[in-house]
């Protein structure tokens, strides 16, 4: 029988994959795709969590993370373009000029 | 092995492997792709949680909208590979990599032993605890309970949607 224990196990695992390509691509629309992992994993949680104690809560909080992460999609993208056309790269290494 | 239990290993090792491919990827066409597969079997997982509401807007929305504006910048951008890391290991402090690799090690120590700690969590099967399955239930909680949510949500959605116009727009601002 499959128990909220592996599906916690396996958004765990989701989440790790996504933290790990946040830190290890040079790419920033590779780097949102990771973050997006990271946000679907999250959502797993949530309902799995959700179907555990027989709320329908999980789902809806899955629902508004999902607009979030379409506005931070919108707004990301906007600014990978606005960045590209700047320096004509997209390697994070190449945006320094906040950098202490 | 049942059929829910086997189609849960398929969707979660098809899920952990699109998600692998994702990150290894160096070409983003490809690793938006691999997302998409890999937002499919998370759709498969919640029809399995009896959240068929959640798998049908996981595909609408996520896979049709989010990563539709993803494969857009792609193309826009054309950028088919990314540049290798500039000595990646060089520009970091000499020991970053090995506090790094401690840090990493901590936390994947920290994971196991809390999800050991946990206990076995079964999900009951009788019809009340399949009710979540209901998008009445869920339509009347979203306009109910959580109606100030929803609408503070379209506000955040008009806010981005402005805001990615003016961050992308081409030239100064007068």
């Amino acid at each position: 029988m499959i128990t909220l224990n592996h599906y916690l196990i396996l958004s765990a695992l989701l989440f790790a994959i996504g933290t790990a390509g946040v830190f290890l691509r040079r790419n920033l629309i590779t780097m949102l795709l990771s973050i997006e992992i990271m946000l679907n994993a999250v959502n797993l949680t949530f309902v799995a969590v959700g179907r555990y104690l027989g709320t329908v809560d999980g789902q809806i909080i899955t629902f508004f993370v999902m607009t979030v992460a379409a506005a931070e999609a919108a707004v990301g993208l906007a600014l990978v373009i606005a960045l590209f056309r700047h320096r004509e790269t997209l390697s994070p290494d190449a945006f320094t000029a906040l950098k202490w | 092995m049942d059929f829910s239990a086997l189609a849960f290993y398929v969707f979660a090792a098809l899920a952990i492997l699109a998600s692998l491919g994702v990150v290894g990827q160096r070409n983003p066409m490809y690793s938006v792709m691999l997302l998409i597969t890999s937002f499919g079997a998370l759709a498969g997982l919640y029809v399995l949680l009896d959240a068929p509401f959640t798998a049908v807007t996981q595909i609408i929305i996520y896979a049709g909208a989010i990563m539709v504006l993803f494969l857009f910048v792609v193309m826009l951008l054309n950028v088919p590979r990314e540049e290798p890391a500039p000595a990646l290991f060089a520009t970091l402090a000499p020991h970053g990599l090995k506090i790094g690799a401690v840090l990493s090690l901590i936390l994947g120590g920290e994971m196991v032993w809390a999800l050991k700690r946990l206990p076995r969590g079964w999900f009951d099967q009788d019809a009340a605890a399949q009710s979540v399955s209901s998008v009445a239930l869920i339509g009347k909680s979203l306009f109910t309970q959580h109606a100030f949510a929803f609408e503070a949500t379209s506000i955040l959605i008009l806010v981005a949607m402005v805001g990615a116009v003016v961050i992308a727009r081409r030239g100064q601002p007068s």
